[in-house]
């Protein structure tokens, strides 16, 4: 049992800077892989949807039709769970927190389709549209089939 | 014999970082009984199970409390990981059992800070929360949170730690082991902590046992208790012993959370040298079906975690029992026949973390 066993510990510090930063007014200066918020690159994006599927409190809605990938950063949690699944690896965790704000906001990117992709949809949709068409017609004829049958088979009965 | 009487403690209590109630029946300065109240911050995270799938479910636990976060995505997803017999590559459980012991690190000096605090030496508070920086600081660096980290996911973890960021972490740990080693002496040999914390809610070997107490709370009273040595992860490969005391006070409780940071920065360098290289990470594939207990061991000590999985994504039950619920009982026998002073520090001494004993 001892006293005064603090004061070198004390007597160090007396003559080194302080520890704390004068934030704000000195910025802080975040480490690469800190998670911060996410980003988009939303022409790599293909609004498969995987990470508003995945993403544990909700924050991202995909609109497949309009391209849109939206986000509403006061739900994100940062887990980096949608930066995981993502299949194009377009998405990505950066430095840089979320500042305080009055009424939750939501950060929104469109893609933006490049002729090339423009040409590619057209031509989808109308193997689509012809793929539909098909198997109308298949139906019909089968219908047609069916009844027939059906005609033929009543005279007998 | 004075007039008994009932005086709450907390939920709002400057020794407090959570809230819990405690209510006290005393007799002139003489604490009788203690009976404790729970469910101020109870939020049904085990009830989120229903939906949310089972992977999601990891960051919903890790977001159980701030301290314990990396304690219980490990213990989760090592329960998920026996379900579907998942494999971990070697190097994936060595970088989880740094993280853990990181972790620990962080834990226990914030308690201490907050010990200091309560036994009213406010500059040695300062001092433990300015080496717990560090910790935070390289923990941001390797996962990129500071309190939560999201680096486990069933199959392995998310993120490496690289030979630059392993260097720098080295070299930290060397300066704070010195910084540990200066504060330690104020916290083990202070004529005035000593004074305060000696012979301050004794527990006896058989009681601590008896009431189930776990972690630091029942190694200080020589019992040798430590989920460490089940060898889950990494710890089979790594020499350690637990660190116990047999004086069973609240000085021999603070005395051995001051020597496990030692031995966390001692296992921690015993895994960068035995870390081999490889694939961190390998995807599991399917959904769990089946149920499996695992049993872990966190900064404030022994942790359970439950899951029944039915083949879909989603889990049908999960549960959790943490150290603190299991150690309320010690507490509340420690806090028999003491003092109306020492009830802030006996609440301290079983390092209470609220949010993970109501969910």
């Amino acid at each position: 049992m001892s006293v005064m066993k603090f004061a070198p510990t004390m007597l160090k510090q007396l003559f080194k800077k302080p520890v704390t930063k004068n934030y704000p007014a000195e910025p802080i200066d975040y480490p690469e892989g800190s998670r911060g918020h996410i980003d988009i690159d939303i022409q790599k994006c293909i609004s498969c949807g995987l990470c508003m599927i995945n993403c544990p409190s909700s924050a991202i809605k995909v609109n497949k039709k309009d391209k849109t990938w939206t986000i509403n950063r006061f739900d994100c949690v940062q887990c980096g769970l949608c930066v995981h699944v993502c299949p194009k690896k377009c998405l990505s965790l950066n430095p840089g927190y979320q500042t305080p704000g009055p009424k939750k906001y939501t950060y929104s990117q469109t893609h933006i389709m490049t002729e090339e992709e423009k040409k590619r949809a057209a031509e989808a949709e109308a193997r689509k549209q012809a793929a539909i068409k098909a198997a109308m017609e298949k139906k019909k004829a089968a219908a047609a089939a069916a009844a027939a049958a059906s005609a033929e088979k009543k005279p007998e009965a | 014999m004075g007039k008994r009487s009932v005086v709450p403690f907390g939920p709002q209590h400057p020794v407090l970082p959570e809230p819990i109630h405690l209510d006290l029946v005393i007799e002139d300065e003489k604490v009788i009984e203690a009976v404790p109240n729970i469910g101020f911050i109870h939020r049904g995270l085990e009830g989120l199970t229903d939906k949310r799938d089972f992977k999601q479910m990891t960051y919903v636990i890790e977001r159980t409390c701030g301290i314990c976060s990396f304690g219980h995505g490990l213990g989760y997803v090592e329960t998920i990981e026996k379900i579907m017999n998942a494999e971990v590559p070697a190097r994936g459980k060595y970088l989880r059992t740094v993280w853990a012991e990181l972790a620990r690190m962080h834990s226990h000096l914030l308690w201490l800070g907050l010990m200091a605090d309560a036994f009213g030496f406010e500059s040695l508070f300062y001092q433990a929360w300015r080496i717990r920086e560090r910790v935070l600081d390289l923990l941001e660096m390797t996962t990129g949170g500071r309190l939560i980290f999201s680096v486990n996911e069933p199959g392995g973890v998310l993120r490496d730690i690289n030979s630059d960021q392993e260097k720098e972490i080295l070299k930290e740990l060397d300066i704070m082991e010195d910084e540990v080693k200066d504060i330690e002496k104020t916290f083990l040999q202070d004529y005035t902590v000593e004074s305060r914390l000696k012979g301050v809610g004794y527990l006896s070997k058989e009681q601590v046992h008896d009431l189930g107490c776990c972690g630091p709370f029942a190694r200080a009273s020589g019992l040798s208790y430590d989920m460490r040595k089940l060898g889950y992860e990494a710890y089979g490969d790594l020499d350690f012993e637990p660190i116990i005391s047999t004086q069973g006070d609240a000085y021999a409780r603070c005395e051995c959370r001051v020597k496990e940071v030692f031995q966390s920065i001692d296992l921690i360098r015993q895994a960068f040298a035995k870390m081999p290289g490889g694939d961190i990470f390998n995807p599991v594939k399917g959904n769990p079906n089946g149920e499996h207990f695992t049993r872990i061991e966190q900064p404030r000590g022994e942790a359970i975690y439950y899951v029944k999985a039915n083949g879909t994504k989603k889990l049908d039950r999960f549960r959790m029992r943490t150290p603190t619920f299991a150690n309320l009982t010690g507490l509340c026998e420690t806090l028999k026949n003491c003092e109306y002073s020492d009830v802030g520090i006996l609440a301290l001494t079983i390092d209470p973390c609220i949010s993970c004993t109501e969910r």
